[in-house]
């Protein structure tokens, strides 16, 4: 961590003796008045590791961007951010009690973290005793709605439902039968309740649901399900979790089950990182639901992949998490600077209503701490990539799920104190 | 007819994995009593040289026998494994015989060791290393035992060293500079293609297999049947056997104790190797990959019961066929107009994780009738 923080100033001091010869030392980069040091938290060692590392890369990159254009500009004076990273280790306790070393100790005043459903809620509670501000970069079951989260992933009325709605409606096998599959945690089953109550409301069916204990790779059974269950193709909605999906594709690509003879899977958890692991001679011809895809033929897009690119090596690709990541920075580097404070209950205030022209295009944060996005559905090629077929207008955000039964009818503002956290439409 | 057919082969194909994966097991467990938690990490070792034998036969030199990697990593792996163990049997559970708790400790702490390896050197470097070992250990036996009499061996059993670690050295940077993809070391998981004439299917009898599966089946059949002519035909199966019913008796005999112990564990070992292969080809590769299979093996080899190989076939088939019975919820496709409180039962079993809880509440309730599993040992056993 020292040393990437030397390595930083060592590239700051590089890109600064640059700018001094190329521009005749007329840039604003390199000299700040003070300094402001955030917290990054996500897993470097474990199984999320190989996800989790990447919002790492793309947080550091947001950071440098914003530090090589001036910085953060705050009541007149430009600070220089500065970063600890600690490793949550892919331990949900782990993740609970670097939050509060970065808050208490390091007295960070924002931290931007975490991954799994799980990790958030062992570190809701610290951020919500303290009143400090995390911001969470990934898509998820939503059926949450803190005052000290920061929300800037799908919820599912922006992945699952307008996925849930092409299956059934436009794809290839419309009209067909569903059978759901997913690991056996939180967000999969949050999600496939969803994905039920909707099929249903459509007026499809849904003929067999199974989940896979986490580290178990056996699927011989679920193919079997899926065989009896949809003889004659289908639609399978997937929300199995990293590894499990390897040997998903790999198993029923052999049972037959392809999209050539009639089955189309719809993943929720499969980016362009996943697609190039998994191989994508696995997953051509089914099909994706993101915010963000890396084949966007947007400037901003193109730009955010070929920086990214720049800095981590040609061969790394940029995803949703990623994108979702870097978003996060770029909005709390605005809503500061209209905060005019570092302090968290005015930037929390500000923050709501910031606008931010992302990779994806143009996003909003809403009363209730998540972003306004676009949806997208792809259909995976065999280069690795998605061929986007669907692109939805700006959708916003349910923090409280409408189609779900527990939370039908409720919804979240915290710019209003007699709403709140949960409150009847 | 075809419903029964499908399941029984759904059932002989779960059980395979288990059965291949516990093979080795039930060798080091069942016979020499070593309780190795590195068993799956052997395993992994194994699943890591299918990867690397797979990217080595992408090279132009090797690529006409592309197709053919499969069958030369499980080779391999069974060396590599089987290397690795005995290094662990040389180094560290000699000293441990007789102490089951100090090896728990002692091979949990390799196998986190091993996983640790895999995330943070690369891979070319790893197989320079299993080179320089397998030099290192094997090249000394090879000298006429004029040589190996004499009193300066231990300047020629260094010079092998020596000549071990140059050659491991070599061969690293060798596969580092032509194959880019292992000379970083990464923790990501990698992935292990199956070639083109194992993917797909075949149809026996109106049903169609995944090709991969028979081939798992395949390899379990031909480790069973290669292990079993070794244990019960060969003079060294024959000593193996001996040692596990009377160890004093047959030192005092003349048989080479110590030897028998490294080759019991490298073959138990290599075996684990072998399951490697088997499991690479279903799921993904990675530094946890024996971590998801240990806990099945130990199931395996208890329910059989310990130091029988007839009982831990038979008992990974069984749990086998029973995960996809339950699993699948087949009762209810043979008998589908069942009672209610039956069918619903049935039902609320026939998911992955509800199957899992219901073969080992199973297994439990079994264990409690027979705790020496389904075929215990017979006879007097000078040890007990």
């Amino acid at each position: 961590m020292r040393i990437s923080r030397r390595i930083l100033a060592g590239l700051a001091t590089a890109s600064l003796a640059v700018t001094a010869t190329s521009c005749g030392g007329g840039g604003t980069s390199g000299s700040f008045d003070d300094t402001v040091t955030v917290g990054i938290l996500h897993s470097l060692s474990g199984t999320m590791a190989i996800s989790e590392s990447t919002l790492v890369d793309t947080e550091k990159m947001a950071i440098e961007e914003i530090n090589a254009a001036g910085g953060v500009t705050v009541g007149g004076k430009s600070y220089k951010i500065e970063y600890i990273v600690e490793d949550g280790a892919s331990d949900w306790p782990t993740f609970a009690e670097k939050s509060k070393k970065l808050i208490d100790q390091d007295g960070v005043p924002v931290v931007f973290g975490g991954w799994t459903s799980a990790s958030r809620k062992a570190m809701l509670p610290v951020y919500e005793s303290k009143d400090a501000f995390l911001y969470y970069p990934i898509q998820y079951e939503a059926q949450e709605c803190s005052n000290n989260i920061f929300y800037t992933g799908a919820t599912p009325n922006q992945q699952s439902e307008p996925a849930t709605d092409f299956m059934y409606k436009r794809s290839p096998a419309a009209g067909g039968d569903f059978f759901l599959v997913g690991s056996d945690y939180v967000f999969p089953r949050t999600s496939n309740t969803i994905t039920k109550a909707q099929v249903k409301q459509l007026g499809g069916k849904v003929v067999g649901e199974d989940y896979l204990p986490l580290g178990n790779t056996e699927v011989a059974p679920i193919i079997s399900k899926i065989k009896k269950a949809l003889p004659d193709g289908g639609i399978i909605i997937n929300t199995l979790n990293g590894d499990q999906n390897v040997a998903f594709f790999k198993q029923i690509q052999d049972a037959g089950i392809t999209p050539s003879s009639g089955y189309y899977v719809m993943n929720y958890s499969i980016a362009e990182e996943e697609i190039s692991t998994i191989g994508p001679e696995f997953l051509e011809g089914h099909y994706g639901a993101w915010n963000y895809m890396m084949s966007i033929d947007t400037p901003a897009s193109k730009k955010f992949a070929a920086s990214f690119k720049k800095r981590w090596g040609a061969d790394r690709v940029v995803a949703d998490p990623q994108e979702s990541a870097y978003n996060m920075v770029y909005l709390w580097k605005q809503a500061v600077e209209d905060a005019g404070t570092f302090d968290d209950n005015a930037v929390r205030e500000a923050l709501v209503g910031q606008k931010f022209d992302a990779p994806q295009g143009p996003v909003e944060v809403m009363p209730n701490h998540h972003l306004s996005q676009t949806v997208r559905i792809g259909e995976i090629n065999a280069e690795g990539g998605f061929t986007i077929l669907e692109e939805t207008g700006v959708v916003l955000p349910q923090a409280w799920n409408q189609k779900h039964p527990s939370s039908k009818g409720f919804a979240c503002d915290w710019t209003d104190p007699s709403k709140g956290e949960k409150y009847k439409l | 007819m075809e419903l029964l057919l499908d399941s029984l082969f759904n059932g002989v194909a779960i059980g395979s994995v288990l059965l291949v994966a516990a093979l080795g097991l039930a060798i080091v467990f069942g016979l020499m009593g070593v309780i190795n938690l590195a068993h799956g990490e052997l395993m992994m070792l194994g699943a890591y040289t299918t990867y690397v034998t797979q990217l080595i036969f992408k090279l132009p030199i090797l690529k006409p026998f592309y197709n053919s990697y499969i069958i030369v990593s499980i080779f391999l792996a069974f060396i590599v494994s089987g290397v690795v163990g005995i290094l662990l049997e040389k180094t560290i559970i000699r000293k441990l015989y007789g102490s089951p708790l100090e090896t728990l400790l002692a091979t949990w702490g390799v196998s986190l060791i091993l996983q640790q390896f895999v995330r943070s050197v690369p891979l070319a470097y790893g197989t320079g290393l299993v080179i320089s070992l397998l030099i290192g250990l094997f090249l000394p036996t090879t000298f006429p035992s004029k040589i190996k009499e004499s009193i300066n061996f231990k300047y020629f059993k260094f010079s092998s060293w020596v000549f071990a670690a140059l050659t491991g050295v070599l061969t690293g940077s060798l596969i580092s500079s032509s194959v880019s993809k292992l000379s970083r070391a990464s923790a990501r998981n990698v992935d292990v293609t199956a070639p083109s004439w194992m993917r797909g299917q075949v149809e026996i009898i109106g049903t169609a297999f995944p090709k991969t599966r028979l081939m798992i089946i395949v390899i379990t059949l031909i480790s069973v049947i290669a292990i079993t002519l070794f244990l019960n035909q060969s003079a060294w199966g024959m000593r193996i056997r001996a040692v596990t019913q009377n160890r004093q008796m047959s030192d005092c005999l003349g048989i080479s104790t110590e030897k028998v112990d490294i080759i019991t564990f490298g073959i138990g070992s290599g075996l684990a190797g072998v399951a490697g292969v088997a499991v690479s080809l279903l799921g993904s590769v990675g530094p946890n990959v024996g971590g998801n299979y240990i806990v099945g093996c130990f199931m395996v080899v208890v329910l059989g019961g310990v130091g029988n190989l007839l009982g831990t076939v038979l008992a990974s088939f069984g749990i086998g066929i029973m995960t996809d019975l339950i699993g699948a919820g087949r009762l209810l496709s043979i008998w589908p107009d069942m009672p209610l409180p039956l069918s619903n039962t049935i039902n609320f079993f026939a998911t992955t994780s509800m199957a899992r809880v219901m073969i080992f509440a199973l297994i439990v309730i079994f264990l409690q009738f027979k705790p020496t599993g389904l075929f215990p040992q017979k006879g007097r056993m000078v040890e007990n």
